[in-house]
């Protein structure tokens, strides 16, 4: 058992990144979390930048004039990627904390099977799911006209 | 029992941003697959598009409601993981007091925009 020494999370920002006996889906975790903070810095300069519209058509052009080139165009897509990724992750960790998709109690006879094991096809089929989003997004992107 | 209910709503939030965003992506990010809501044609962040839809009160009212509902999860998540990391009582406070304040500058800022940006709209 891991010992906290009386701090609930002796190992910090790195207690992120190791899955341990978690296996995938504390991965999942810290994806969510890495592209939830994504999201958030970009929202909050979005919410500025946007806002030029409410002064005219000038504004607005030379607002957008300064966010476009190729390098505004991989960063939009990849703020659609942690979008699409967080969104089917996100209901993802709904439905398990309203207790959909976790199996039954069942009797601890070996070989042991634990909820993740009942968990694992939701989460295969949501980043499926968030996989086909990025791609249907990587074509509007970079392919369609 | 106060951050059970916070947490509530930050799911509650996240659903309607689900929908909300969601509808957002779908209009700015894949309008050569769908071309929702753009009637002037060409690119959704074109001037004449960004009035088009402006001038409807659907739109300014889901930015609002959009507005709120991610700066309400967005910083609520932020909370929980500086809180996770074991700040005292007193960074707490701080904390809670930084973000809820600047939630609510950004809310007025934003809506503000919103709003100011339809009446702009309806004049021309």
């Amino acid at each position: 058992m891991l010992d906290t020494r009386g701090r609930p999370n002796r190992l910090g920002v790195w207690g992120w990144l190791g899955g341990g006996r978690w296996g995938p889906e504390r991965y999942l975790y810290t994806l969510h979390r890495v592209t939830g903070l994504g999201l958030l810095i970009y929202f909050l300069l979005h919410v500025v930048v946007t806002s030029s519209r409410a002064r005219g058509m000038a504004a607005w052009e030379a607002a957008m004039g300064r966010v476009t080139g190729p390098l505004f165009t991989l960063g939009e897509f990849l703020v659609f990627a942690a979008f699409a990724y967080h969104a089917v992750n996100g209901v993802r960790l709904v439905l398990i904390e309203l207790g959909f998709a976790i199996g039954k109690p069942i009797e601890p006879v070996y070989p042991y099977r634990t909820s993740v094991h009942e968990q694992r096809p939701l989460a295969i089929g949501v980043m499926l799911l968030a996989g086909l989003l990025v791609l249907a997004g990587g074509l509007d992107f970079f392919v369609l006209p | 029992m106060r951050d059970q209910r916070l947490w509530t709503w930050h799911l509650l939030a996240g659903l309607v941003i689900l929908v909300f965003l969601g509808l957002h992506m779908a209009i700015m990010h894949l309008d050569a697959l769908l071309g929702l809501f753009n009637p002037a044609g060409g690119h959704p962040v074109a001037w004449d598009n960004v009035v088009a839809r402006a001038k409807h009160g659907f739109f300014t009212v889901s930015y609002i409601v959009l507005l709120g509902a991610a700066l309400f999860h967005g910083l609520y998540g932020l909370r929980n993981i500086l809180f996770e990391l074991g700040p005292g009582p007193g960074l707490k406070k701080g904390l809670n007091a930084l973000l809820t304040v600047g939630g609510l500058v950004t809310f007025v800022y934003g809506a503000w925009a919103a709003w100011a940006a339809t009446a702009l709209a309806r004049t021309l």
